[in-house]
């Protein structure tokens, strides 16, 4: 028998008894991040192929909301950040080794590019709509020349976006739970898969709606492929990674995970999709919110479960 | 650093002195004593370690500070530059000792080897401190240094390798 015991009784606050240093400001940051990629990349893409008029959604009125997502998401970051006055730091240095700046670094080129990408379609989903001074037309001008441009590099840096939102967490070696290459196509795919709900949500075209439903279906079998894959990987691994594994397997995130992320976030809404394409009819926003509240579920979940599971010494 | 985990008592002054030294707020600490016992009543066998930042040859915490104020300081020392920090808290999440804290004032504190002493050429506080004089520092590369000596006298360990961060902490078995 073996007992390890700290006798000088240490009890760092947010350390002890295990790492509790993040809370919901972060999982909501990359929820949020998350959503602004799936919203933003399908918005690229769907005007790349010229489909603008017929994915009017996803092109044009979805993009509205992410300047407003990614500010509510930057402001969040914010508030994690316990030495506030000094955040410009962040801002000062890039360090590629380091996911926090290259991810914060990330955000200042998106975010500028979602507000120009809102912009120019302002017009088409407000009517009336006016930008008051000429300056502010001739810079509507400006970027309508370049719209490809920009179509372009929202849709390369999106991925990078989605990516890194798990990248965060692969990153650390010292939380085994976390410390998988697949976190980050997982909450790629699941932010994409959330972006697909926001334009099923804001759509009133039958027909956007069931391309998105496809889209989404796909988008979910992917994931929960990728959450069996990195249960098989932990499993197989070192003993670390197999009591991180067990906290979802039998330990105490194992009801919210299978229930909240897996059944209801994943597994009903795709159902629910499935019929809607077979022709039953289903108010199409059930699915949605629930996609939307599973992504949230995800990052929640992980976040807080990656913080109990540690190399036991 | 080396330290003796034959020699120590587990008296935890180690932690008090770098508490007292290095103002460390009330509830904190930077430095603590593990202690582990094996087997069961009467066949025991115990071991006592005083614990800190493994001053790591491959830190994570430094890999991952998006402001570079985790950083390595003279002679391989991992310190935090304190009005770099933004308290991001990354480096808490990254490090698999537990050996960081968030000080009250918002920045990110840890153990620095007591190097505003050992520029003057003083032993860290804990080492100083030590009834038992268990602790050993110096130089690694210097052969002449307490700790490099000690090293090629004794076995030792040092704690989860295989984390791959390289802890510069041995612990004399
Ligand atoms: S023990 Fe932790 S804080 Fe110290 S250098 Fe290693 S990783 Fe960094
Ligand atoms: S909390 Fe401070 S020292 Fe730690 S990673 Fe963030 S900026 Fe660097």
């Amino acid at each position: 028998m073996r007992e390890e015991l700290i006798v000088s009784g240490r009890m760092n606050p947010f350390i002890d008894p295990h790492l509790n240093i993040w809370h919901w400001q972060i999982p909501l940051y990359l929820f949020l991040g998350g959503l602004a990629a799936g919203i933003l990349f399908f918005a690229a893409l769907f005007y790349l192929r010229g489909k603008e008029n017929e994915y009017r959604a996803a092109v044009k009125i979805a993009p509205m909301i992410v300047p407003i997502i990614l500010i509510i998401g930057l402001f969040a970051l914010f508030l994690d950040l316990k030495h506030k006055a000094y955040f410009w730091h962040l801002y000062t240095v890039i360090r590629l080794q380091s996911p926090m700046s290259w991810g914060a670094w990330t955000l200042m080129i998106i975010t500028p590019l979602s507000f120009i990408w809102a912009a120019l379609h302002i017009k088409e989903v407000f009517p009336k709509w006016d930008w008051k001074y000429q300056w502010l037309k001739d810079i509507e001008t400006f970027f309508q020349k370049y719209k490809k441009v920009i179509a372009w590099l929202m849709a390369i840096y999106s991925v990078i976006l989605g990516v890194y939102t798990g990248i965060l967490f692969s990153a650390f070696n010292a939380r085994p739970l976390w410390n998988t290459s697949i976190l980050g196509p997982l909450f790629l795919v699941s932010g994409l898969s959330t972006g697909t709900a926001t334009a099923i949500l804001f759509s009133k075209n039958h027909e956007e709606r069931k391309t998105f439903a496809r889209i989404d279906l796909l988008l979910i079998a992917i994931e929960l492929f990728l959450i069996v894959h990195m249960f098989m990987g932990f499993l197989a691994s070192t003993q670390v990674q197999i009591d991180a594994a067990n906290l979802f397997l039998g330990g105490p995130y194992t009801a919210p995970f299978w229930m909240l992320v897996v059944a209801m976030g994943l597994i009903f809404p795709a159902v629910l999709e499935a019929l809607e394409l077979i022709k039953f009819r289903i108010p199409v926003y059930i699915p949605a919110i629930l996609v939307l509240f599973g992504g949230i579920m995800l990052r929640f979940i992980l976040a807080y479960a990656g913080q109990m599971s540690r190399w036991l010494y | 650093m080396a330290v003796d985990t034959r020699k120590c008592v587990g008296c935890s002054d180690c932690v008090v002195a770098c508490q007292t030294e290095n103002s460390v707020p009330i509830g904190f600490c930077r430095d603590w004593v593990v202690e582990v016992t094996d087997g069961t009543y009467p066949t025991l066998e115990l071991e006592l370690r005083s614990e800190r930042c493994n001053h790591c040859d491959n830190s994570p915490c430094v890999r991952c500070c998006p402001t570079g104020a985790s950083h390595y300081d003279k002679g391989g020392i991992v310190v935090v530059t304190h009005n770099k920090c933004i308290g991001c808290g990354a480096c808490i999440a990254s490090c698999p000792y537990d050996a960081r804290y968030a000080h009250p004032d918002g920045y990110v504190d840890k153990c620095t080897f007591c190097l505003h002493r050992v520029e003057k050429g003083l032993l860290p506080s804990c080492v100083a401190t030590c009834p038992t004089k268990c602790m050993y520092f110096g130089d690694l590369n210097d052969p002449k240094s307490p700790v490099s000596i000690m090293l090629k006298n004794r076995k030792y360990k040092t704690l989860i390798p295989e984390a791959g961060t390289k802890p510069q902490l041995y612990f004399l078995i």
